[in-house]
């Protein structure tokens, strides 16, 4: 493993880090938008597991929720639109140690980098990936995106969308490798950050798609979800995601064996309800970032290495 | 058409008949010569392996390769040509040099392509395999006859060769034989160290059982058996032993290697020829350094990956060609942006689109330049060499850690595949400088903290505690705080700039070549140095006086171009890019499209120069651009 870069002062960390410790500028967001409350659950999240902020990495697209890591006190990097992906895995690739959280919108992830998508969940690089779709495109006004419901309207197709979503949750799951998929809504701020704790804690990319409001464009999508609570499907399992306050709340609950992919795949074609909860886990998925860590050398060991790569190519 | 054997093989046995050339022994200052052969029967093996013994011996030598677009086109076609075109010399090599003067083709169909590119001289030799001409199939004997008649407007002299025949009399397979047979040929004809190649050949096989370098040997000795035994000429180039160390290689393994040196942690690349074979070799080495090669999802992918990799404090790069520079335009602006130390290698190709995927052309400048929207101040430099192949990554990788920027290499597919030795060179332990200090930041400092007068400023790594910050390709002010004021965009701008023409100052005037005045100067970039300066060197010779000007840096431009340029009548560019001649049909002053630094020259700096331009994929011939200079140059 390469440790060039590690904290190796010895020193223990004897910091501990509140909720405030997290805190950056003002967010911009429109006044009801979903992603404040993830921003919130994601400083809870950070605290919680006491994450340096200098060792920890939100990295992110273009697009509303994309703004994520300006709001925060860690290291950010504020990407272009859909590539939020691979500058996670450059970034991850030789720092094991840097904690990387990926924040991108529906047409971030499922249409401009759909491709980046498909193989950041093969490539299964240990990191958070929060998809925080809200059927729409927020920051360029109203288009239709992958995930806006069919028939709704929409500056670009002003008649309704011509074409039913795609699923998030199913398209992941029909990727070979895939580690960790988990569903939740902004909403559910209990739900939330156990989905997101469990993602952090879990080996390998967890993606995370959350339902998110956006009190601009989508309104209507989202106000009835928020408020017919039954419309919910709580997925319990002793190896998925639990809170008892959700355990309270919500009427609906099923059990799912998050290592069941057949049921998993199953559970995206659910119309009677909206499952939450851990679709899938896999603890066994090779990780991309893992296999690719290799025996670090000395400048005198490279340079010793470089002289026989001359040698063999010496006249 | 001398007369010779048919050696279909039905009768192989039949008695060669030697052809008398009347040529004998000569010896030559240099000599050039191509092996060709239908994609997959190891004529690239063939001429590498003769070009890297020549090497050995301590001759000049360079190596160009000819390579189909296609893995295995349908054989016996001109488009199936592949093969190596390789020019030896007593003294140092820097070219492809002029229209080779012996060919060995294993077809009429391959040799016949060759021939309408103008490869070959007009009193070329040719070895031909004479199988074809008596083959079984009258169709083959038709297609034989058709490319004869074509090729009688060249004065060739024809020597037909029993090459499969020969060869199947040691192994069964011609398909993996005839190349070394033909290896044979060549190290009879140029009179080279039969041990040193059989150790060539044993290098090139040295990963297959050692059977296989038993046969080849045998192949070997034989071409060199029947050649002595039937031809009655030979091209003297005596080498001179070297006086330094050399390493024999091709660009793109330069670039691995030069990036090993530099210390350069992980290549993320796309496939795409012909920058490939950098990752390739990189691939096979970098365990060894700790490094990697991330073959990513896409051309977008790959320069994320490396820009990500670079904003933790790994030093990253890029190789792409040009339908992959396109798709990075987006993610080259994040970069200037966000002033993040990134190295993108272009290995230029034939454009526009898919072009010409395997062969020459400088036609990627202004895009670089140019070819993100925004304004994108960076460094551009073009290696001349396969020399400088290996040294401009260190020195890329010193510009863009100390100028925070990214520094382009303009490479082109003729440096990429051809070989030639250089000085092995003496590494520096500075050249791999470590990683990044991860001490924390002093209070109150901010991640882009420029200093005024040098738009210069210290990054902050991921990692260095009291430094956390996001950096965006949104307009940003010293804090990195995403920024709309006029003030503020207008600042970060001027930094991104200032710091460019800050390292342009501690540039050196480049310097003419053949003489600081007269009446033209050439100016070229890039891989065409070594035939220009050629072409230079016997305009000389004739009295002309022609200099030439070549350029390492692109952005900025070095300074005293235009002070070097007017102590000469005429100036000129000479590129492998699509220029207008003056005189075309419809060409005006006014509309007339130049070549690529024909125009940055004109634009930046006013220099009134002509613009000669030529994009027949094919590397520049001295002996085409001393005819041109003998068109500029008014007659005495």
């Amino acid at each position: 493993m390469d440790t060039s870069l590690l904290d190796i002062s010895g020193a223990a960390d004897e910091r501990t880090f509140t909720a405030n410790d997290y805190k950056g500028p003002t967010a911009r967001w429109c006044p009801g938008c979903g992603d404040f409350s993830i921003l919130a659950t994601t400083r809870r999240l950070l605290e919680l597991e006491q994450l340096a902020p200098e060792k920890t990495l939100f990295v992110s697209g273009i697009g509303c929720s994309s703004r994520f890591p300006h709001y925060l006190k860690t290291y950010g990097f504020h990407g272009i639109h859909g590539r939020a992906l691979p500058l996670a895995l450059g970034a991850k690739l030789r720092r094991p140690d840097l904690h990387v959280f990926v924040v991108m919108g529906d047409g971030d992830c499922t249409s401009i980098g759909a491709g980046h998508w498909i193989h950041a969940i093969r490539y299964n690089p240990n990191m958070t990936v929060l998809l925080l779709d809200n059927n729409i495109y927020g920051l360029t006004k109203k288009q239709t995106s992958p995930t806006t419901p069919v028939n709704y309207k929409t500056n670009t197709q002003p008649k309704g969308s011509y074409l039913n979503p795609l699923h998030p949750i199913s398209v992941t799951l029909g990727v070979a490798n895939a580690s960790f998929v988990a569903q939740t809504a902004d909403w559910i701020p209990a739900h939330l950050l156990a989905t997101m704790r469990a993602a952090q804690q879990h080996k390998g990319l967890s993606f995370i798609r959350i339902l998110q409001r956006c009190p601009k464009w989508t309104i209507d999508i989202f106000d009835a979800k928020v408020k017919t609570p039954d419309e919910m499907m709580i997925l319990n399992h002793a190896n998925g995601i639990t809170d008892p306050k959700v355990q309270k709340m919500y009427k609906n609950q099923m059990e799912h064996d998050p290592s069941d992919l057949d049921a998993a795949r199953a559970l995206t074609g659910m119309t009677s309800h909206i499952p939450l909860g851990l679709f899938y886990k896999n603890e066994d998925a090779a990780i991309y970032n893992e296999l690719r860590m290799n025996k670090s050398f000395t400048t005198e060991e490279k340079m010793a290495n470089l002289e026989k790569e001359f040698d063999r190519y010496a006249v | 058409m001398s007369s010779s054997q048919s050696a279909s093989s039905e009768d192989a046995q039949e008695v060669y008949e030697k052809v008398i050339t009347g040529l004998g022994d000569k010896t030559y200052t240099d000599h050039s010569c191509e092996v060709v052969s239908d994609a997959g029967e190891g004529a690239q093996k063939c001429g590498q392996g003769f070009g890297a013994l020549s090497a050995k011996m301590g001759n000049g030598a360079w190596t160009v390769e000819i390579i189909p677009a296609e893995i295995e086109p349908p054989p016996r076609t001109p488009g199936s040509t592949s093969g190596v075109g390789i020019r030896i010399g007593q003294d140092k090599i820097t070219n492809a040099g002029d229209a080779v003067k012996l060919v060995i083709a294993f077809n009429e169909q391959v040799l016949l392509s060759r021939h309408r590119v103008n490869a070959m001289s007009d009193d070329c030799i040719i070895l031909i395999d004479s199988k074809w001409r008596t083959h079984v199939n009258p169709k083959v004997v038709g297609e034989w006859e058709d490319a004869m008649k074509e090729m009688s407007t060249k004065n060739y002299k024809w020597i037909l060769v029993p090459l499969e025949a020969e060869t199947l009399k040691v192994v069964d397979n011609p398909k993996l034989g005839k190349n070394m047979f033909a290896l044979g040929l060549l190290c009879h004809i140029y009179d080279r160290d039969v041990q040193i190649a059989k150790d060539q050949v044993a290098y090139t096989f040295r990963k297959k059982p050692p059977a296989v370098t038993e046969a080849n040997h045998k192949l070997l000795e034989a071409g060199i058996a029947w050649a002595a035994e039937n031809l009655d000429f030979r091209f003297l180039v005596p080498a001179r032993p070297p006086t330094s160390e050399l390493l024999v290689m091709n660009g793109n393994e330069a670039f691995g290697m030069g990036a090993l040196a530099a210390g350069i942690d992980v290549c993320a690349m796309y496939p795409i020829t012909p920058a490939s074979s950098v990752s390739h070799y990189l691939a096979d080495v970098y365990d060894n350094f700790g490094g990697m090669v991330h073959q990513a999802e896409d051309e977008i992918a790959a320069i994320g990956v490396a820009l990500g990799s670079s904003y933790t404090g790994k030093t990253a790069m890029t190789i792409t060609s040009g339908p992959g520079l396109a798709l990075k335009g987006e993610f080259i602006g994040l970069a200037l942006m966000i002033e993040m130390p990134l190295i993108i290698i272009d290995v230029q190709r034939g454009g526009p689109s898919t072009g010409l995927p395997t062969k020459v052309e400088q036609s990627d400048l202004l895009c670089v330049l140019y070819g993100q929207p925004g304004d994108g101040p960076k460094i551009v430099m073009a290696p001349s060499s396969i020399e400088e192949c290996f040294h401009c990554i260190i020195t890329a990788r010193q510009i863009a850690e100390t100028l925070r920027t990214c520094v382009f290499i303009l490479s082109d597919a003729n440096l990429a595949t051809g070989q030639t030795p250089f000085e092995r060179p003496k590494l520096d332990a500075k050249w791999m400088a470590g990683p990044p200090k991860q001490t924390s930041v002093p209070e109150g400092s901010r991640p882009y903290e420029w200093n005024l007068d040098t738009g210069i400023s210290e990054r902050f790594i991921p990692g260095q505690r009291g430094g956390e910050h996001t950096v965006t390709g949104l307009n940003h002010d010293e804090s990195s705080r995403v920024n709309y004021e006029p003030a503020t965009n207008q600042l970060g701008h001027a930094m991104r700039s200032r710091k460019i023409a800050v390292f342009a100052e501690t540039l050196n005037a480049p310097i003419p070549y053949g003489g600081d005045e007269g009446d033209l100067l050439i100016v070229g970039w890039g891989s065409t140095r070594g035939a220009i300066e050629e072409a230079v060197d016997r305009a000389r010779a004739k009295g002309l006086k022609a200099s030439s000007l070549h350029l390492t840096f692109l952005s900025p431009l070095q300074p005293g171009i235009k002070e070097a340029c007017d102590k000469f009548t005429k100036v000129m560019t000479v590129e492998l890019n699509y220029s207008d001649a003056s005189d075309d049909p419809h060409i005006t002053p006014t509309n007339r499209r130049r070549g690529q630094l024909a125009t940055l020259l004109r634009a930046q700096l006013l220099i009134d120069c002509g613009s000669w331009g030529k994009v027949h994929g094919a590397p520049l011939q001295p002996a085409v651009l001393l005819g041109i200079i003998e068109k500029y140059i008014p007659k005495a």
